[in-house]
This record gives structure tokens, C-alpha cells and sequence, in this order.
């Protein structure tokens, strides 16, 4: 099974797959059906995120953030919830709201700059975060009301390395651990926060050792390793159901892109690093697990990618000629019932709307 | 405060038992999760220990620890777990141990808490308070006094509460616990033991973002919350003895959304206006009052709009406090020059 860390930090993060693809340890026991499935997810995040960056090239999409190289990271956290349980997570991980059933339409809507829209209620995932770490004392919440209510669900928050030095990051782990939450609080590790390095955001070997301080189990995994993450994320859960209490995972894996959209990364990031990590994609590495297993063949994969590929531009046509909100609905979402000073201010711009005979 | 007593007897009923604010609010939030199993409290040492006013006094021994929680010391935490249990689809309160102490949480109350509503396109609510004792004159440490009800003007997406008695504060707070939407709820230190009202046992609701006309008057409407309330009764019944006025003193009871109607509705008959709070006077209730009343009935009035506050001064020490927070004295200077022709 996977190893609990102990102090001193395991140096070694756990693997299931190497980089080249060969076991190393037990797999996750999984389908076929669900193998093809995982690998399906980390191809439709990727094609997600580059059509994404593509969209806002050309001005159809607003600043993105894009986890080119983490695909296995954001499949194999969120794959193992129930459609009882909760993600909250940031900006970067477009692949764990796919996974959780997000649509790429609501998705799309949103990084072109509007409302989130309805999946995420019917997904139980919060909103994409702004504010580095916020989400992960929502996790830890939305795990005790779970257990409040004696419900069988948990709660998964996920941030980067960089919200390890915020605040709300500790304290999410700290409640979490006092009140026995089921709540997994995930750190993707991808080396990067803008512009500064993992190693100049701690002075700790790991960040999984945080745990320790606050009397929770920790896992440092190979965050490139899919089944890895899958594995050691299944455990978590199982524990978070059992009652035993919430878990930290610390995930290695590597942002291969800018931050943003608005980012330069050869400003900061050596080339070498980036050659490094390419031989470590983790969509090639389970290619090969799958490839050899004769799970999926090359013609299999390229109708998959097809079928991706139609279903996001799909998405692109239908929300580009979706009907757009009038800008007046801000006063519709900001309490249940708008003020009666909101009611006239929600005239004063439909005024301007009506004169720009945009109403 | 026998002004304030009268204003709220029950008709005909037998006398109600006679509580402190502190009894009361106790009162109420015994009465809401009785009522509402969804409705769970957190915060610093409001467990065994009642907090550290016993608001909470033996709420964690009937209801257990699955329904009020004893926080670590972390106030983000506090808002952020609150947050977290409120979409979740339970009724949490949070206690802020004093008010002072929620500047380090402003991320999880404003950028987070207020806006979840909207930064979901309406999908997900926080229906949650998040009470917090607030005030001055009672000799306590730094950053145990301050008032933030201004500070929270540019937070869209609040309700502020702010009682002055004990009925209403039993009264404003059941209306908070039921609102669909976070709502702040500041507790003056000074009121928290200062007088006894009657309380009705039974529960009952006063609306948010009602003001209440506490005395009225044709000559001088003063606006104001709190703890001033009753230093402006007695500023007003200094000056109405000595100068025969007859002054209009409207409780707010709510700093957001504030009751636009009643202050527009009373300085039209009145002509004249004071605001009087123990907050700073930059950017505050008072310059928002202000602009109320410039934007809705300036042309009924005779004298300009005049602000008492506190200083625009961090809260002095507890041996300096005294003359910073608005007197009697004060507020009858300000009524005195107002009422002139």
C-alpha cells in the first residue's frame, strides 16, 4: 500500500508507473473501461486548454491559465469522488471540473469572461478560485458540513505549491484536522508560482511535510504518474469516508506553459527544465501503459481525439451564439432580492442601454 | 432608557422577563437552533466557556459539538469553514471574538463570503452571520473597540446589523440567521450588560434594513445606531428640556442597506439633520446619510447636514477613550447649532 509520510520527508515521491511506463507497484484496481476513461480525460484537458489559449489569440477567450503537463494530476485527484462529494479548486485545473462533469460549454463561457454557469451546482464544484488558497478553508467547510449533517460525502480542495505560504492554506489543514473533516486538501506541485520557484516559496524538502505539524496523513506522489495519484487519492477518500479524518496529498508535476495567457515565461524558466519534463508527459507515460497492454491502439486514441476534438468546437459555436446576458443581471446576483436602491441604479443602466439601443 | 422600554411593551401582555442584550441574543440563538437543525455556530471559546462575554452561554451543553464549534485561533478560518458549511446547506454562525480582530479575515468575508452569490452567477449562497462584539468605552486593549460597519459600506454584497437594545437585538438577529444572504451582526460591548429590557420568550423577527423611529419630532432628525443611541436621547432630551425642540431620533438598526425611505421621510418634514456614530467620520455612515439626503431632499433643508463621530483617529487607548467617543455634550452642541436659524 501507499506509504503514510513520515518525518523526515520521504524523498522519493510514490510511484505507480515510471516515466517510461513500466509498474513499479500495484496498480489501482480499475476497468479497462475506466483505464481508456482516465486517459480520455487527460486528452480532452489538454485539447481543452489549448483550444483555450488558441481562443483567446484570436480575442474569442479572456486570460486563461493552462495545465499543460498536470493533466494526470487533475484526472487522478478528481476521478475517484462521487457525485455526492465537493472539488473547490483554482484557476488551473480545468481538468478536474471536465472530470467532475462540468461542461466545456459552461467552461468556455466563463473564460470568455462571463457567470460561471449551471453544471457547476449540478457538479458540487465551487466556482474557479482567484484568490490563491481561499478555496481550501471552503474544502475543509464544506467537508464539516458534511459530517454535521452525517452525510457520505467528502470534500476535495485543491491549490498550487505557491498557496502552501498563505494563510487560509494552513488553516484549511488545521481545521480540517481538529474537526476530523473529510476533506483531502491536494497541493499540485508544478514548480511554479509565476515567476517564483518551488524551492524559493519553502524552505521545507517537501510541502506534504506540513501535514505532520498539523496531525494529519500526508502522501508525496509522482504527479505525473496517473495511477499514482489515482491510487493514493482512492485511499484518501476511502479514509475521509471511514471517518478517519482528512488526508494531504502533495502532487510533483511540472506547469510546461506560462502562468497565464499574460505570461512570459522565458523570462524565468530554464529551457533545460522544460526538456526535462517533456520526457516526463504523463500522457505519453500512460500511452505506453496503455499501448502495451493492448488496451488502446494508435487508430483508437486518434478516434478519441477526433470525438474530443468536435465535442469542444461544438461548445465554441454553441457559446459564441449562446444569448448573452444583459449587463443589468448584476443586480439579480448580488443578494437574493436587490435593494431598492440596486432597483434604481439596475434603471439608471438600462437607461444607458436603451440609449445605446442595446435594450 | 426609559424612552426605550416604552417603545417596546408588548400590548396587553403580562410583563416580559427583564433580559440584558447579552441574555437576549443568548435567548435567540438558543431559539433558532431549536427551531433549525441547520443552524451550527464556530468560533474562539464559545464552547464550554460561552465566549468570552457568555453570549453562547450553555449552547455548546444543549446543542453538543457537532452544532457549535470551539475554533482554533484563526479568524480567516473561522469565515472560510463558515462559508464552506453555508453552501453546503447548513445556518452557520460565526463569532468574530471582537470586531477589531476581523481585519485579518476581510479576504474570506469580502472577497469570499460576500460574493459567492455573485461570483457564482447566483448558483451557490452563503446564507450565514457573522457576529461580532464591536464598540467603545469599556477600557479594553487595542484593536478591542473598533468599528467597522463604514469599512464595510464598499462591500457589496452584506447586510450589516447593528442593535441598540436588547429587543431588537433578539429580534435582528433571528431575521439574520433566516436570511438567505451573509449578514454581519455587530454587538456594542457597552449595551452587552448596560440596562435590562423587557424580552418576550417567545420568538419574533424584526425585518433588516427597517430603521425604527424611536421618538419622533418636527424640528431635527437625528440618525443613528448603536451605542449612540441612547447618548443622543439624552442629548435630545437635554436640549428639547432646555429649548423646547421637538427632535426626531431614528435607530438605524441596519448600516446596510440602509433605510433610505425613513431618512428621506423625516428630513423632508424635519429640514434639519445630525448623524452621530462612534466610527471615524471619513467615508462612514454619516457621509453616506449625507449623500442620501443631498441626492433625495436637499431643497428641504434649512442647515447643513452635520456629522458627530469618532475621530478620524485609529481608537484610542482605553485611559484617551472617553472624548473620543460622541458625548451628550456633543450631540447637543450639534443639535443647539442646527436648530439656529
Amino acid at each position: 500500500m501507499v506509504a503514510e509520510l513520515e518525518i523526515p520527508a520521504l524523498d522519493k515521491p510514490y510511484q505507480v508507473l515510471t516515466h517510461e511506463g513500466h509498474l513499479v507497484d500495484e496498480p489501482p484496481t480499475l476497468s479497462s473501461d475506466k483505464l481508456i476513461e482516465l486517459h480520455r480525460h487527460m486528452l480532452a484537458t489538454r485539447l481543452f486548454s489549448d483550444k483555450i489559449i488558441a481562443l483567446q489569440r484570436q480575442g474569442r477567450a479572456g486570460t486563461f491559465g493552462s495545465l499543460t503537463g498536470q493533466e494526470a494530476t487533475a484526472v487522478g485527484l478528481s476521478a475517484p469522488l462521487k457525485p455526492q462529494d465537493w472539488l473547490t479548486t483554482s484557476y488551473r485545473e480545468a481538468g478536474c471540473f471536465l472530470v467532475r462533469g462540468v461542461s466545456y460549454r459552461d467552461l468556455l463561457y466563463y473564460f470568455k469572461g462571463y457567470p460561471p454557469d449551471s453544471t457547476h451546482t449540478k457538479t458540487n464544484s465551487l466556482p474557479i478560485q482567484i484568490v490563491i488558497a481561499t478555496q481550501m478553508l471552503h474544502a475543509t467547510g464544506l467537508a464539516m458540513g458534511a459530517k454535521v449533517k452525517g452525510d457520505d460525502a467528502v470534500a476535495l480542495g485543491i491549490c498550487g505549491d505557491g498557496a502552501t505560504s498563505e494563510g487560509d492554506f494552513n488553516e484549511s489543514l488545521n481545521f480540517a484536522g481538529v474537526y476530523k473533516a473529510p476533506a483531502i486538501l491536494a497541493v499540485t506541485n508544478n514548480g511554479w508560482a509565476i515567476s517564483l520557484p518551488r524551492r524559493k516559496q519553502s524552505a521545507a524538502q517537501t510541502l506534504a511535510l506540513r501535514g505532520a505539524g498539523f496531525g494529519i496523513p500526508a502522501y508525496l506522489v509522482d504527479g505525473n504518474d496517473v495511477l499514482a495519484v489515482y491510487k493514493v487519492m482512492e485511499q484518501a477518500v476511502a479514509r475521509a469516508r471511514a471517518g478517519e479524518g482528512p488526508s494531504l496529498i502533495e502532487t510533483i508535476t511540472y506547469r510546461m506553459g506560462a502562468h497565464t495567457t499574460a505570461d512570459d515565461p522565458n523570462r524565468y524558466m530554464p529551457k533545460e527544465d522544460l526538456e526535462y519534463w517533456r520526457q516526463r508527459d504523463p500522457i505519453d507515460r500512460f500511452r505506453k501503459y496503455l499501448f502495451e497492454r493492448q488496451l488502446l491502439d494508435e487508430a483508437g486514441e486518434r478516434a478519441m481525439l477526433e470525438t474530443i476534438e468536435r465535442e469542444i468546437n461544438e461548445a465554441v459555436d454553441y457559446v459564441e451564439a449562446k444569448t448573452k446576458p444583459t449587463p443589468d443581471l448584476i443586480f439579480d446576483i448580488t443578494f437574493e432580492q436587490p435593494t431598492p436602491r440596486m432597483q434604481q441604479q439596475r434603471e439608471e443602466m438600462r437607461r444607458e442601454l436603451r440609449d445605446k439601443g442595446l435594450l | 432608557m426609559t424612552i426605550l422600554e416604552a417603545t417596546n411593551q408588548t400590548p396587553g401582555a403580562k410583563p416580559a422577563p427583564r433580559l440584558t442584550m447579552i441574555e437576549a441574543i443568548n435567548q435567540s440563538l438558543r431559539i433558532e437552533m431549536e427551531r433549525d437543525g441547520r443552524v451550527v455556530m464556530i468560533g474562539e471559546d464559545i464552547g464550554k466557556n460561552g465566549g468570552v462575554f457568555r453570549v453562547t452561554d450553555g449552547l455548546q451543553a444543549r446543542f453538543g459539538e457537532n452544532r457549535v464549534f470551539d475554533a482554533p485561533l484563526a479568524e480567516s478560518g473561522i469565515i472560510g469553514t463558515a462559508l464552506g458549511m453555508a453552501v453546503y446547506g447548513l445556518r452557520p454562525i460565526a463569532e468574530i471574538q471582537f470586531a477589531g480582530f476581523m481585519y485579518v479575515s476581510f479576504n474570506q468575508l469580502v472577497s469570499q463570503a460576500a460574493r459567492m452569490r455573485f461570483r457564482s452567477g447566483g448558483m451557490f449562497t452563503v446564507p450565514m452571520v457573522i457576529r461580532a462584539p464591536y464598540g467603545g468605552g469599556v477600557r479594553t486593549p487595542e484593536l478591542h473597540s473598533d468599528s467597522l460597519e463604514g469599512a464595510l459600506l464598499q462591500t457589496p454584497g452584506l447586510k450589516v446589523v447593528v442593535p441598540s437594545n436588547p429587543y431588537d437585538a433578539k429580534g435582528l438577529l433571528a431575521a439574520a440567521i433566516e436570511d438567505p444572504d451573509p449578514v454581519v451582526f455587530f454587538e456594542n460591548i457597552k449595551l452587552y450588560r448596560s440596562f435590562k429590557q423587557e424580552v418576550p420568550e417567545e420568538r419574533y423577527v424584526i425585518p433588516l434594513g427597517k430603521a425604527s423611529v424611536v421618538q419622533e419630532g418636527s424640528d431635527i432628525s437625528i440618525f443613528t445606531y448603536g451605542a449612540m443611541v441612547s447618548v443622543v436621547l439624552q442629548a435630545a432630551k437635554q436640549v428639547a428640556e432646555e429649548k423646547g425642540a421637538s427632535i426626531e431620533v431614528v435607530d438605524l438598526r441596519t448600516t446596510w442597506p440602509l433605510d433610505e425611505e425613513t431618512i428621506v421621510n423625516s428630513v423632508t418634514k424635519t429640514g434639519r439633520a445630525i448623524v452621530v456614530h462612534e466610527a471615524p467620520k471619513a467615508g462612514g455612515i454619516g457621509a453616506e446619510i449625507s449623500a442620501i439626503i443631498n441626492e433625495n431632499c436637499l431643497y428641504s433643508l434649512l442647515k447643513p447636514v452635520v456629522r458627530v463621530t469618532g475621530y478620524d483617529t485609529p481608537f484610542p487607548p482605553p485611559q484617551l477613550e472617553d472624548l473620543y467617543l460622541p458625548t451628550p455634550t456633543r450631540v447637543a452642541w450639534a443639535i443647539v447649532a442646527t436648530l439656529e436659524d
